[in-house]
């Protein structure tokens, strides 16, 4: 189904640059006084939550996940998403650490089938590109993406 | 230190009693008329005419003439969903978004020729932050009789889609590509369904339907509310076989757990204790204002992040105030979508409601008339998306006016006080909005000195 397209920040090119590779990467606290040492985030942030250090690097994680919650939807205001209707928009949890959490449409479970609570692996869908593609997106942009195993 | 839009908060555990606690009145409050959308033509229609005609009933109610009005403040937050340009634009004063789709201190102070205002603050927070600033904003001395709207609008066309919205673009930028390309669109709809799905899961309720009797009874006390919406415009009730046969938005989310856009201001005139004594009406005085603004460490918050920030809110509150749950009689959480309201009821223990208790409330009796009255003006769900109603109906039930049109005059239609007047006491209210996560509520009583 056609994504809306990111368009990535300067800040976050690495991020989308790994995907480009097959890799899923989140930041990861590299201050060693912190609270919590090793705390990943996820949406990339300016600082750490847990010590409010800007210190971090890329941490590649494996992807494995489970189904927290999920609903349908039915009447998107996003207009490249609505001949897709009704599509499942569900909540995943990262098994490395079950506190960061990814969107996911679960391409392969038909809306309203959703194994809340079932495992999911991740995989890397190709974005649907459009002519005259902003200069500052890869035509070949990955996007992280989970399907039920 | 000068107030900006954000440091005025009591954001924080430990604040103890509000500095300002009891200095504080709401000395009066005016409507607009409240129409479905804004039709693009009438100039006497827009966010601008509308806010001269709430603040002129506001001023009207507490027994002010502008000439009284030293400070004003309001949000920028009007939430059209989409702006007015790239339409051609009309004569002064309705030739830019201000007075159309906004409408600003500087643009009212113009237009209602206010001669000696002092304080304009044009950039404050949506729904209630704006009124927890106003509060601060009076107990500092910034003004001492300050008018305070909010503008809610909604235009022609479907909600957030026009021309230059995000949502129909091809592109997702920023921060919201980590969200927007997977279909995300907003907190208060998507994240609270999601955490709302997780409550049902936890605490053993269905996760598709159990919000009907809350949706009927909204629209029940929404019909008593004869400046709303659907007192004016559908007077007609609905039964939980209708919500039950609402389309889905967001399965489960059905359209009628969502407010529906309108048109309308509200205004409030915000004054020292000492002055509001001996102006018109029945003060309201202001014990506390309390925010709690706890984000989500990830893409989207949990059951157990809004359960927490709930908490921390209630206690804030409690130990500003210096009352506790047992005290408040009138309660008004924000209920734009009615699938987040349970986690206040639990964060504020109400009526003794605890943790995973709130479901099995909306199954009791929760009329005005009944021991429990709960979003007695109907709310945001049942008078239209004006925000503000949880606000005038705690200016109302405390005047003992509730059914009226809150200007203590008998209005065609509404008895005064009316059928919506609650029969519990009703001498301290406490609302606020918007989601859990991030609000801001106000405790309100008939006594400044209140314990
Ligand atoms: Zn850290």
């Amino acid at each position: 189904m056609p994504k809306q397209i990111p368009v990535p920040m300067p800040e976050h090119k690495p991020f989308w640059d790994a995907l480009n590779e097959h890799k899923l990467v989140v930041q990861r606290c590299t201050n060693a006084s912190c609270s919590e040492p090793g705390r990943l985030r996820y949406p990339p942030e300016p600082k750490c939550d847990a010590c409010g250090s800007d210190q971090f690097d890329w941490k590649q994680v494996e992807g494995k996940g489970h189904i927290l919650e999920y609903f349908v939807v039915h009447d998107s205001r996003i207009k490249r998403m609505q001949v897709d209707q009704p599509f499942n928009l569900a909540l995943i949890t990262l098994d490395e650490d079950p506190g960061l959490n990814f969107l996911s449409n679960l391409p392969g479970t038909a809306p309203g089938q959703v194994p809340v609570g079932g495992a999911v692996e991740l995989f890397f869908e190709p974005i649907v590109p459009v002519d005259d593609l902003d200069p500052a997106c890869n035509p070949n942009q990955l996007i992280h993406e989970w399907r039920v195993i | 230190m000068p107030l900006t839009r954000s440091n005025w908060q009591r954001n924080k555990d430990g604040l103890g009693v509000w500095e300002h606690r009891g200095k504080v009145a709401v000395a009066g409050w005016g409507q607009s008329p409240i129409d479905r959308r804004w039709d693009g033509v009438s100039l006497d229609k827009t966010m601008g005419a509308y806010t001269m005609i709430a603040i002129q009933n506001a001023l009207k109610d507490a027994g002010l003439t502008l000439d009284d009005v030293d400070g004003l403040l309001t949000s920028p937050d009007t939430r059209v969903g989409q702006t007015w340009a790239p339409r051609p634009y009309f004569e002064a004063p309705y030739d830019s978004e201000d007075g159309i789709t906004l409408c600003s201190g500087e643009w009212i102070q113009k237009q209602m020729g206010m001669k000696n205002v002092k304080y304009i603050e044009s950039n404050s927070q949506a729904m209630a932050g704006l009124m927890g600033h106003a509060a601060q904003a009076v107990g500092e001395g910034e003004a001492e009789v300050l008018v305070v709207w909010y503008p809610m609008g909604n235009l022609e066309g479907r909600y957030e889609q026009g021309a230059t919205n995000v949502n129909s673009g091809t592109y997702t930028r920023g921060n919201a590509a980590f969200n927007a390309a997977w279909g995300y669109q907003s907190g208060a709809q998507m994240n609270a369904l999601m955490v709302f799905e997780q409550y049902c899961r936890k605490y053993g309720y269905p996760i598709d339907g159990g919000l009907a009797p809350f949706a009927v009874n909204q629209r029940r006390n929404g019909l008593m509310t004869p400046w709303g919406f659907y007192a004016q415009h559908e007077p007609y009730q609905i039964t939980e076989e209708d919500y039950i046969n609402s389309r889905y938005e967001s399965e489960p989310l059905r359209i009628l757990d969502c407010d529906r856009p309108v048109m309308g201001v509200a205004a409030f005139v915000y004054t020292t204790a000492a002055r509001a004594k001996d102006m018109r009406q029945k003060p309201v005085y202001i014990l506390n204002h309390a925010t709690a603004s706890d984000p989500a460490r990830s893409t989207m918050a949990t059951l157990e992040e809004h359960q927490e920030s709930c908490r921390r809110l209630g206690a804030r509150m409690y130990e500003g105030s210096g009352l506790s749950a047992a005290d408040v009689d009138v309660f008004n959480p924000y209920d734009g979508y009615l699938t987040f309201t349970q986690q206040f009821f639990e964060g504020f223990n109400w009526h003794g409601v605890k943790e995973g208790e709130a479901m099995d409330f909306y199954k009791g009796d929760m009329r005005v008339e009944g021991p429990h009255p709960f979003l007695s003006s109907g709310g945001n769900n049942g008078t239209g998306r004006t925000r503000s109603a949880i606000m005038s109906d705690c200016i109302e039930q405390l005047r003992g006016q509730a059914g009226g049109m809150g200007d203590g005059v008998q209005h065609p239609g509404a008895p005064n006080p009316g059928p919506r007047q609650i029969q519990i006491r009703h001498e301290t209210a406490l609302m606020g909005a918007l989601t859990p996560g991030g609000a801001t509520f106000l405790m309100f009583s008939t006594d400044p000195m209140a314990s």
